[in-house]
């Protein structure tokens, strides 16, 4: 199987598990490259970290705020941020 | 979200008033808000009461981004006749975020990093941080060649041959979420033609970068600069 493929039927993975569908239209043909870059789940642990986001049940009390900078701390990164006080991007 | 009533209403009211909800409301945003106060359209899709016990009634709400909870329990305190506030909240689902098996504790959080630092086994750490291209799913997705990669990576607005596909979703002037052929996500941006006009385009940007994710330098760099094309 081809990088594109496989980085294709990822994004499809993802998609349909959270109950959408992707239809799509391919317009230029060319494969990836095996030379830079890397499949989004065979990133190295430390990068996972970096490009991951937790789906996270904040409890009640603490700010969003708050929670951000203790998942900072624990992670040991310096950019983490929130979208709708669900889900802390690290 | 759970509303306090100030005084008990029968159900009926109760009924009819949380109907009259459904659709669009107009909310301006609190004294205590960072946003400009002027008056905005918000859709109610849909509202339901779960529960209702004497003066506490149980809500559950699908709703615009940033509609105002706290100013919809008011406000129907306001039409009871009786006052209300807004008592407790709970959010229970944003874009693709739900409450599956992948909503954690910061208990569970700080367990899985422990097993990782100490034991070296990132098992469950993967099966809690979710790689960042989870968080589009919902998006429209365009897939560009590798040799526009960096271009991106640096916000720039995307040009039309580094298009390799995308989905029938793309509509001018929406977010769409650009990936490398791998799957990795490189930025968000919002697009300027729709997904059949896109992929007849042999030249012209298709989308203004708005959001870069990936860092410079993964990908190599395939523009030239004017000393390059001089020479």
């Amino acid at each position: 199987m081809g990088l594109r493929e496989k980085g294709m039927g990822f994004l499809n993975k993802i998609t349909e598990k959270s109950g959408y569908v992707n239809e799509w239209i391919n317009v230029r043909e060319a494969d990836t490259s095996f030379d830079y870059g890397v499949l989004p789940y065979e990133r190295k642990t430390v990068d996972h970290i970096r490009f991951g986001v937790i789906n996270l049940d904040k409890p009640p009390g603490p700010t969003s705020h708050e929670v951000v900078a203790w998942i900072k701390r624990m992670f040991n990164v310096d950019k983490a941020g929130h979208g709708g006080t669900l889900e802390p991007c690290t | 979200m759970v509303v306090q009533l100030h005084e008990s209403v029968d159900r009926k009211k109760i009924n009819e008033v949380v109907e009259y909800f459904k659709g669009q409301i107009y909310q301006r945003p609190p004294l205590r808000s960072s946003v400009k106060r002027t008056i905005r359209v918000k859709t109610i899709y849909e509202i339901s009461i779960l529960d209702v016990r004497d003066k506490y009634v149980l809500l559950r709400v699908l709703c615009d981004p940033g509609t105002y909870m706290r100013k919809l329990a008011h406000d129907m305190g306001l039409m009871l006749g009786v006052g209300a506030h807004m008592r407790e909240l709970r959010r229970t689902r944003t874009g693709p975020f739900k409450e599956d098996e992948t909503l954690v504790t910061l208990q569970e959080v700080s367990e899985a990093l422990y097993v990782w630092r100490n034991m070296g086994n990132d098992t469950y750490l993967r099966r809690i941080v979710l790689p960042v291209e989870v968080s589009t799913v919902h998006l429209p997705k365009i897939l560009i060649l590798d040799t526009a990669v960096d271009a991106i990576a640096h916000g720039a607005n995307l040009a039309a041959p580094g298009v390799a596909a995308l989905t029938r979703d793309v509509e001018a002037n929406k977010t769409v979420a650009i990936y490398t052929l791998k799957g990795e996500l490189v930025a968000l941006g919002r697009a300027l033609k729709n997904a059949e006009e896109i992929a007849r385009m042999d030249k012209g940007f298709v989308a203004r970068t708005t959001r870069v994710v990936m860092p410079r330098g993964v990908y190599p760099k395939h523009w030239k600069t004017k000393s390059e094309t001089g020479s």
